[in-house]
């Protein structure tokens, strides 16, 4: 896999330039999103290139392992009934089989097997990553919908957003559909002035505040640490370059958003 | 007292572990809100006495049914999105097609809005890209081994696995 995918990146002054990555390069940069997300309390900016590409790159590798493959004969022990279920998930894959012919099949198996093994093994763990890395989004997105468009409602033009367009139209949905199920159950048989629900103050919020371990990719100067109590005073740190910090999400999120640091 | 029925509705789910769904309780629900709409009705009553009659001291009773009205309502709506939240979770746990036994729990609302939860999911997955998108329900776990048994590869049996249909053969 020598071919280089496209990225379109952010220069400094917010045009857009182009920048390739190598595929290792790509599926480090979807590990290392897949991380912050991970363990940001907050729904983090989304990244879209990086999904699109890998997806491409998931295809693409689909695709070489699919010409190598020899098809296999499945041994399902499954009653017919189950086994009409299963064949609408893929045809040619669900043939019942003697042990003879499986045995046939495996001694047929070329040298090349084992690097499509491989190559099936990376693309296994690639798609764990992503599905991780989205379902992760989606939760969150989930768990604090009101906030996150809101957030969406008030950006301003230029500012990049926390959620892809279909992640936006899922959040409405998922708004919309908890508010209609709400109010038809119950809110429209409550008296008229307590049928509205601030979803805003009813939905908590992320918690900000929460500690995360962050190791540091690129040195920061000055970073001002606000008190937690009254008596404590605020004080400024640097960041050297390599070392690890268990500290406030709230004081680092920018440079989460930067990838000055690394969430771990 | 107030709220008692309201607070029970609560304490019904507090009870059900995690990922349990008891059964709508549509009585409850349905008692409570008759509660708030005898509390407002006293209410607006009284409220007419304060103001046009002079009787200023109705007010604190006034509050203190305001507040039970509240907490009914908060009680309520919390009881109705935490059931929300663990049928979301079935989606995730089960697939689109629900065991009959959680089925019946189900009043038919919480059906229909499970029904547009998982279509709004089914869409959002699609549009991943390629021809089919990514379906995120899968690869819930990092892959240890590839096959299982040699036979079926994992990504497309998981779950038919936790269906029940399929079983892990590890000898």
């Amino acid at each position: 896999m020598a071919e280089e995918l496209d990225l379109m990146g952010q220069d400094s002054d917010g045009g857009s330039e182009e920048v390739v990555l190598t595929p290792a390069e790509l599926i480090e940069r979807l590990e290392q999103a897949w991380m912050n997300e991970k363990f940001a309390p907050e729904l983090l900016e989304s990244k879209c290139e990086i999904v699109e590409c890998v997806m491409e790159q998931l295809e693409h590798m689909l695709s070489t392992v699919t010409k190598h493959e020899i098809p296999v004969n499945i041994w399902i022990s499954a009653s017919h009934e189950q086994s009409k279920n299963m064949s609408s998930l893929a045809p040619h894959f669900f043939r019942r089989a003697t042990d003879r012919s499986r045995e046939e099949n495996l001694r047929r198996a070329r040298k090349g097997d084992l690097k499509v093994s491989i190559h099936r093994m990376e693309m296994e763990r690639i798609r764990y990553v992503l599905s991780s890395y989205l379902r992760c989004r989606l939760t969150k997105i989930e768990k604090f919908f009101p906030h996150v468009l809101e957030k969406e409602k008030t950006r301003r033009e230029g500012e990049s957003s926390s959620l892809s367009p279909e992640e936006f139209a899922f959040a409405k949905e998922y708004m919309a559909n908890t508010e209609t199920y709400l109010k038809n159950v119950a809110l429209k048989h409550m008296p008229p002035n307590l049928q509205k629900v601030d979803l805003l103050r009813s939905v908590p919020k992320p918690d900000l505040d929460s500690y995360v371990f962050l190791r540091v990719k690129e040195r920061q100067e000055n970073i001002l640490v606000e008190p937690e109590t009254d008596e404590q005073r605020d004080y400024v740190i640097d960041l050297e370059e390599g070392s690890q910090h268990l500290i406030r999400y709230k004081t680092i999120a920018p440079l989460v958003a930067s990838g000055a640091v690394q969430l771990i | 007292m107030f709220c008692e029925k309201a607070m029970e509705l609560v304490r019904e789910l507090h009870r059900a572990p995690e990922g349990q769904l008891p059964a709508f309780n549509e009585d409850g629900l349905r008692q409570v809100l008759e509660e708030m709409k005898a509390l407002y009705e006293q209410n607006q009553s009284d409220v007419n006495e304060a103001k046009s009659g002079g009787r200023g001291d109705l007010i604190p009773t006034i509050k203190f049914r305001h507040c039970s009205l509240l907490r009914n309502r908060r009680c309520t709506v919390a009881y109705l999105y935490d059931r929300l939240l663990r049928i979301r979770a079935l989606r995730w746990e089960y697939g689109s097609v629900l065991p009959n036994a959680l089925r019946f729990h189900m009043s038919a609302e919480e059906m229909e809005w499970f029904n547009h939860y998982k279509k709004s999911l089914a869409t959002y997955m699609r549009s991943l890209g390629g021809d089919e998108g990514l379906d995120i329900t899968q690869d819930m776990k990092p892959p240890k081994s590839l096959y299982i048994e040699h036979f079926l590869p994992r990504w497309k049996c998981e779950q038919l696995i936790r269906q029940g249909i399929l079983e892990h053969v590890l000898s």
